[in-house]
């Protein structure tokens, strides 16, 4: 090996390629200024981008105005428009995030959103993945209960129709699905069942639900249901709601799911049948496994677009985090101040939904891993 | 855990109940032992707390302040009927609700009283199984207008753009006055308060049409009110007033004459800061009886006889809470139907005797 090594040139290192080529600039050549009907697109683009984000920045910084002594807006409406009147969110914030929730209690309100971040996080890190985890959530739902509604610890009594903000979104979105799913799976295996009954029950169920709109369903929960009810006898308005969330979710969901069990090859059945599993074991461990795997992004998808479809429980008069902020600017100070409002409650929504979907991407590529050879 | 076994108790009744109500052959004890009080006093007073209905959020009558507390005429009118059962005007539950829910959730039991800014109408009164005990408030549907635009009347709307909110009334009121009048416009209809007003101040319409009590409103967050007119006419009635369960005479009784004890208050000149002092040395006879010092008024409605005065201190009279709430958003009570009736307005309250 020596004798060969000397005998043979000291290799010249490769040449880098052109700095034209490769790195940033070799990518904007390629990809921006390719030809020139490219590079005139690009350039108005570049423009315009730029144009935009500084109209922004002056508006949402430069000129923006943060706060204004006890209601006084003039120095909000002097700006006319050229500046963001950041002082409505510095006033009502507390408002949008926790709504009518007693002042000084809101606190509670506050460990409730992040119990339910905490929650949300453990439950995506798979090395939590274990039955423990029902545990948990039971016991941050439980204490969830406790905080909103107190009356025990030393908590003041807070009745569920002063709940209001992200707190009600984050309940209806989190409840809706943790009980859609599981009664999704059912509704979505009933449907594939061979047994008659069953099998109408579902389809009878998914398609009903799926035949109306959220809202007429909500409006059912809450203008119908009650007039059923003998007099005095109420159910918690938010609990109504809640229920209409879960029945409408599950059928949209027992349908993707479905998809994913269609979707499974006829082999896998037949081969757990040979090895002489159960109806329950085939499902739990050979069926359900990898038909959900299959369905992830339209399972998050649908998860996405249910958090959002919470809002809609502003036409029963319940006030989610859009609602809060909708009143919020209905006072006469602060009256115009739409824009404002609505960029802040849509970022909030964003970044929950963002998270989401950031992390069913991750959660595709590593479960789907064994596919990619 | 506990309290999602709450809900689900709950649930678990709510289910068990309505079997009760569909088999009541199999169940008769059960859906007996389940019926409510019908006395909205008594329940009321087992409860600890009056119930009230309240619109969602509207300026000056209903809505949350900064800190979530609500505020607002209706919602004073929550507390002086608390007052008045109570002598503590803050024990009232405010349940939002929307104009499609709020009448569900008074006929359901959920809510005792609605003080919803609701329009008293004859098929409302007696189709949907209510009872209106009082008019705290005069609305009527107005228009707005650029005091540029130089128009004085709308008799001279003809050919104009008129923007109008969907679905409550207002549309149908806008098109029948027209019609009324021969005027023809072009209606701009737009579902958003935030949005109606922006196309109104950008020019898209030439006026625009609201209760006159919301033009007010609009006005008062303009950049400079003084811009923008208010034209005299008003194209409607609009009589807003408390709605109770039909059937229960006594609990009307309290909510129409916790009105009247505001308005005589305001007659007899005694006012939240003046009470104490008019309970001590007011000799009226009238005064006398409204504060209890005479007469039985008070157990006469089932409550203690110093109920008006609770009112009194807690809320004031009618021109105080008006002054506080509907003065600052724009609302002129004189020469509008609200003044008492010795300035010639329809506030008008039978005697205290």
């Amino acid at each position: 090996m020596s004798t060969t090594a000397i005998a043979n040139p000291i290799p010249t290192p490769a040449r880098p390629a052109p700095i034209t080529l490769v790195g940033p600039i070799g990518w904007m050549r390629a990809n921006l200024f390719a030809g020139w009907v490219s590079s005139l697109v690009s350039l108005l683009l570049l423009f315009l981008i730029v144009k935009w984000a500084l109209g922004f920045i002056e508006w949402g910084v430069i000129n923006a105005v943060w706060s204004v002594p006890n209601n006084q807006t003039q120095a909000c409406r002097d700006l006319r428009g050229t500046g963001a009147c950041w002082a409505v969110i510095t006033e009502k914030h507390r408002f949008i995030l926790f709504g009518t929730y007693p002042y000084e209690e809101q606190w509670r309100a506050f460990a409730a959103i992040l119990i339910f971040i905490a929650l949300f996080i453990v439950s995506a890190l798979r090395r939590f993945w274990r039955k423990e985890l029902l545990l948990v959530w039971v016991a941050a739902l439980g204490s969830i209960g406790v905080l909103m509604w107190g009356g025990v610890l030393g908590l003041a009594y807070v009745p569920q129709e002063r709940w209001g903000g992200l707190v009600i979104t984050l309940i209806l979105a989190t409840f809706g699905l943790a009980f859609a799913f599981p009664l999704a799976i059912l509704v979505a295996l009933g449907r594939r069942s061979r047994l008659p009954a069953i099998k109408a029950l579902c389809v009878i169920y998914v398609e009903l639900i799926r035949g109306v709109p959220l809202i007429s369903l909500l409006f059912m929960a809450s203008v119908m249901f009650p007039l059923f009810l003998p007099e005095g006898m109420n159910i918690d308005k938010l609990l109504r709601a809640q229920i209409a969330i879960i029945l409408f979710a599950g059928a949209y969901l027992a349908e993707v799911v479905r998809g994913g069990l269609q979707a499974l090859s006829r082999g896998q059945y037949e081969a757990a049948d040979a090895l002489g599993l159960s109806y329950w074991k085939k499902t739990g461990f050979i069926v359900l496994p990898q038909a959900l795997r299959l369905v992830i992004p339209p399972l998050v998808n649908t998860f996405i677009g249910f958090f959002k479809d919470t809002s809609l429980v502003l036409i029963i008069g319940i006030f989610d985090l859009l609602t809060a902020g909708k009143t919020a600017i209905i006072e006469p100070a602060w009256q115009g101040f739409g824009i404002e409002v609505y960029l802040t409650v849509g970022f909030i929504y964003f970044c929950f939904c963002f998270a989401m979907s950031r992390y069913s991407q991750n959660l595709e590529a590593e479960l789907n891993r064994h596919r990619v050879r | 855990m506990l309290a999602f076994g709450q809900i689900f108790s709950r649930a678990l009744r709510a289910l068990a109940l309505l079997g009760t109500v569909a088999l009541p052959a199999l169940a008769p004890g059960a859906a007996q032992a389940q019926q409510a009080p019908a006395n909205t006093l008594d329940a009321i007073r087992a409860r600890g707390a009056l119930v009230c209905g309240v619109n969602t959020g509207l300026a000056g009558f209903a809505q949350p302040d900064s800190q979530g507390v609500w505020r607002g005429f209706d919602i004073d009118y929550c507390r002086s009927v608390a007052a008045a059962i109570f002598g503590d005007a803050s024990k009232v539950r405010y349940v939002p609700t929307t104009a499609q829910s709020r009448f569900t959730a008074l006929q359901s039991g959920e809510v005792d009283v609605l003080f919803r800014n609701t329009t008293w109408t004859l098929s409302r009164d007696t189709s949907l199984g209510l009872d209106f005990p009082a008019v705290n408030f005069y609305d009527g549907q107005g228009f707005m207008v650029k005091k540029s635009a130089g128009v004085n009347s709308a008799l001279e709307l003809n050919g104009a753009t008129i923007c109008v909110q969907p679905g409550t009334t207002t549309e149908q009121n806008l098109t029948d006055w027209a019609r009324a009048n021969n005027i023809r416009f072009t209606p701009v209809v737009i579902e958003r308060l935030e949005e109606v007003v922006a196309a109104y101040v950008a020019g898209r319409c030439d006026a625009y049409t609201t209760d006159a009590s919301g033009l007010a409103a609009t006005r008062s967050a303009q950049p400079t009110p003084a811009d923008h007119v208010i034209l005299p006419e008003v194209i409607s009635k609009e009589p807003l007033g408390p709605a109770v369960r039909q059937g229960d005479a006594r609990f009307a009784d309290i909510v129409r004459w916790s009105h009247f004890a505001m308005l005589v208050a305001e007659e007899l000149n005694i006012t939240a800061a003046n009470a104490a002092q008019a309970l001590a040395s007011d000799q009226r006879p009238e005064a006398l009886r409204l504060l209890g010092k005479t007469g039985d008024l008070g157990k006469m409605l089932g409550l203690d006889n110093a109920w008006a005065l609770n009112i009194i201190k807690a809320v004031g009279n009618y021109g105080e809470v008006f002054a506080r709430h509907l003065t600052p958003i724009g609302l002129q009570r004189a020469r509008s139907p609200n003044a008492m009736y010795t300035q010639g307005g329809l506030q008008y309250a039978p005697p205290f005797r």
